[in-house]
């Protein structure tokens, strides 16, 4: 990513409402040029309607929509440098893969000779140069989804819409295929915006995600920053697993804070948020990554007892769930990265550290 | 769980009672005795000798046993090869205009919301709730010289027209003008039905990306809408045509007597002139004419539809 990049998109303060229904919510968001930017929430949390709002489908009910310096209000979709891959992917049934590829190409002033070197350049980008001539049905899901993409690339668009382009793959195919799509990007150097359901999608796929609920978007960032950082309750949830618990600072010093947290029946350390003050009532967050079991109580770092009640073993790496003093669960993942057989058993007392940068702090 | 589907209790017990292959049968059994076997009397009309008895009709005497008297005349008589023009030429007016007409309605229809949708399909087919008679008679009132209908369009022309070209009403019953305008009233349902039930199939999404990629609205109907509405056309192209052919009672209530259609002449030919093996004649050539071209689309269609899914 470029360190300042130039707002190549700009949705400013853009709302959507449906009748009396709100599917979109003051919505403002900048995408630099050639970034891949993902839209990640629940279901009908508005990702589609934000999408069909920058390909024209939907004229916005408040707001405004700046491509490349453009502004977008009342440009019909036909007249919009944006393409969208479409959820259904949308191919015309009564045409062969070739012409549905090449579809928009007739609105470019193109002679027929560079028209078809176009599709033949789009087929051989999405390797499906042997299924020119075969008629959508007559394809795989997999090459469907690759032929709209195609589509959607062959005019060169300034900005690409995917609408949860891998959502009718298989978990095997939807893997390899981000990987291709992250390629393809890299190629034609094309913006992307990808709406996704799935959080590890958006985390591979992107340089920066959006996450989305009930029409807002609550936290804008780096994949790694949004996962490590979240600033609500909704994010840090909808982002991997979490354990969340009620939480009162007791005192606050100048790079760390002590958390009574009733939970833990005891006051843990913590970094620090910004306006921090002794008395607050909050929630302490933490990730089943971030936490150690232990047989001895640990010296310094952050220590809760607990008892095993719960473990699932994968091999590689093991799951816990940890029954505290108070009664209340905490999921512990831990990696078995020894090969050792005293391995934590049902119902051993243990204890569990982490470190006090690892303690998230949320207010919302 | 296997791949084997397991079938619905109710149709299993069907399946096992062998009653599935009866409810299969049953079309074809109707299609046998109602279709094929008059087909094949009328067949073995056409090649009879008329005579004076009753029926009236025989084979052998003084002619062949298989006499195709009848045929020779439907090729060498211009009063039944003009009376086979008529009746296309008019069968093929009132379908191009009810698909000039149907096709917007019909696509009007997937247009509007649920609720419309259903009050505006019912007055499609609300016509057939009176009597077909009743409404040929309603046309026939409204074009006669003195109806306010035609005063109407008399004014309209003679307010269009220069001077010299006024009328004081407009010839219209008693000619094909008449005859098409009927059929079209009548038979419009019929292309409708069929386009909106192609026509509403279609994926919305599709003419959204038509758009997206650069089209316009009226390039998207030429691109996406109407190749793949085909089907619907040719279906109701087929349902307008067919019996529009061998229409019957608009001719003669409205049509031009000295202009007969095909109907008209197997009629006269049974009730007036009792030429029975004539008027099979007739009737087994109107047949070839419009089954002929039916079965070769359909084999096409069925080839198609193989090759799609292969
Ligand atoms: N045309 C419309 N009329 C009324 N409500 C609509 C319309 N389109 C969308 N909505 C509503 O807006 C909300 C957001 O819909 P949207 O399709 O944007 O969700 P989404 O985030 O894409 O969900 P999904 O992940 O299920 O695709 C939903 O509650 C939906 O019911
Ligand atoms: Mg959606």
């Amino acid at each position: 990513m470029p360190d300042q990049p130039a707002p190549f998109l700009r949705i400013d303060g853009v709302s959507k409402t449906f009748g009396t229904f709100q599917a979109v919510k003051d919505v403002s968001l900048t995408i630099a040029k050639g970034e891949i930017f993902a839209l990640l929430g629940g279901s009908g949390c508005g990702k589609t309607t934000l999408l069909r709002m920058l390909a024209g489908f939907e004229e916005p009910t408040a707001g405004r929509i700046w491509l490349d310096g453009q502004d977008m209000t009342g440009v019909p979709p036909w007249e919009r440098p944006v393409h969208m891959m479409f959820q259904s992917y949308a191919l015309f049934p009564h045409m062969s893969v070739a012409k549905n590829i090449g579809y928009g190409l007739k609105h470019e002033k193109l002679t027929k000779d560079q028209r078809m070197a176009r599709v033949r350049e789009m087929l051989d980008l999405v390797q499906l140069t042997p299924f020119a001539d075969r008629k959508p049905h007559q394809i795989s899901g997999g090459q469907r989804q690759r032929v709209a993409l195609a589509r959607a690339l062959a005019r060169q668009p300034k900005l690409l819409l995917l609408d949860e382009p891998l959502a009718a793959l298989d978990k095997k195919l939807r893997e390899h295929t981000q990987f291709e799509l992250m390629s393809i990007q890299e190629r034609t150097g094309v913006t992307f915006i990808v709406v996704t359901h799935d959080q590890e999608e958006a985390m591979t796929l992107a340089d920066r995600i959006a996450v989305m609920d009930k029409g807002q978007v609550k936290q804008v960032g780096a994949p790694g920053h949004v996962y490590e950082h979240p600033d609500s309750r909704f994010v840090a949830n909808f982002l991997g697993s979490i354990t969340q618990f009620p939480a009162r600072v007791s005192s606050v010093a100048t790079d760390r804070a002590t958390v009574e947290v009733p939970a833990f029946g005891a006051t843990v350390e913590t970094g620090l948020i910004p306006g921090l003050a002794a008395g607050e009532a909050l929630t302490l967050a933490i990730r089943p990554e971030k936490l150690t079991i232990l047989r001895e109580k640990p010296a310094g770092l952050n220590a809760i007892p607990g008892e095993i009640k719960d473990l699932a073993y994968f091999g590689k790496d093991s799951l816990y769930r940890v029954i505290l003093p108070s009664g209340e669960l905490i999921s512990v993942h831990a990696v078995n990265a020894k090969r050792e057989d005293n391995r934590p058993d049902w119902y051993d007392k243990i204890w569990l550290g982490f470190e006090p940068a690892s303690a998230i702090l949320l207010r919302d | 769980m296997g791949p084997q589907t397991r079938r619905h209790p109710l149709a299993e017990w069907f399946h096992r009672r062998g009653w599935s292959d009866l409810i299969i049968g049953l079309p074809y059994l109707w299609l046998l005795v109602l279709f094929l076997l008059p087909f094949v009397i009328v067949v073995a009309m056409s090649v009879a000798t008329r005579t004076p008895t009753a029926p009236p009709f025989g084979y052998g005497g003084d002619n062949p046993v298989i006499n195709l008297n009848g045929y020779a005349r439907l090729l060498h008589d211009d009063l039944y090869i003009r009376a086979f023009l008529t009746s296309l030429l008019n069968a093929a007016n009132a379908m191009i205009l009810c698909l000039l007409i149907g096709y917007p309605m019909a696509l009007g229809l997937t247009r509007v919301s649920k609720n419309w949708r259903n009050v505006l399909l019912m007055l499609v087919i609300l016509p057939f709730w009176t009597s077909f008679l009743l409404r040929v008679y309603a046309w026939m009132g409204l074009m006669g010289k003195n109806s306010w209908f035609n005063g109407l369009l008399t004014s309209l022309w003679n307010w269009a027209t220069p001077e010299g070209w006024a009328v004081t009403s407009i010839p219209m019953m008693h000619s094909n003008f008449a005859v098409v305008l009927v059929m079209v009233y009548t038979y419009l349902p019929f292309m409708i039905l069929p386009l909106y039930s192609s026509l509403e199939r279609l994926d919305p999404a599709l003419d959204e990306a038509a758009m997206d990629l650069g089209t316009r609205p009226f390039g998207v109907f030429l691109d996406v809408t109407l190749p793949q509405s085909v089907p619907g056309i040719i279906a109701g192209g087929l349902l307008v045509f067919i019996p529009a052919a061998g229409e019957l009672v608009i001719p003669t209530l409205v049509g031009d007597a000295a202009q007969p259609m095909i109907g008209r002449v197997i009629s006269d030919e049974f009730a007036s002139a009792r030429d029975w093996p004539m008027a099979s004649s007739v009737a087994v050539a109107l047949l070839l004419i419009m089954v002929v071209p039916t079965m070769i689309y359909s084999h096409y269609q069925a080839k198609a539809d193989t090759g799609e899914r292969k």
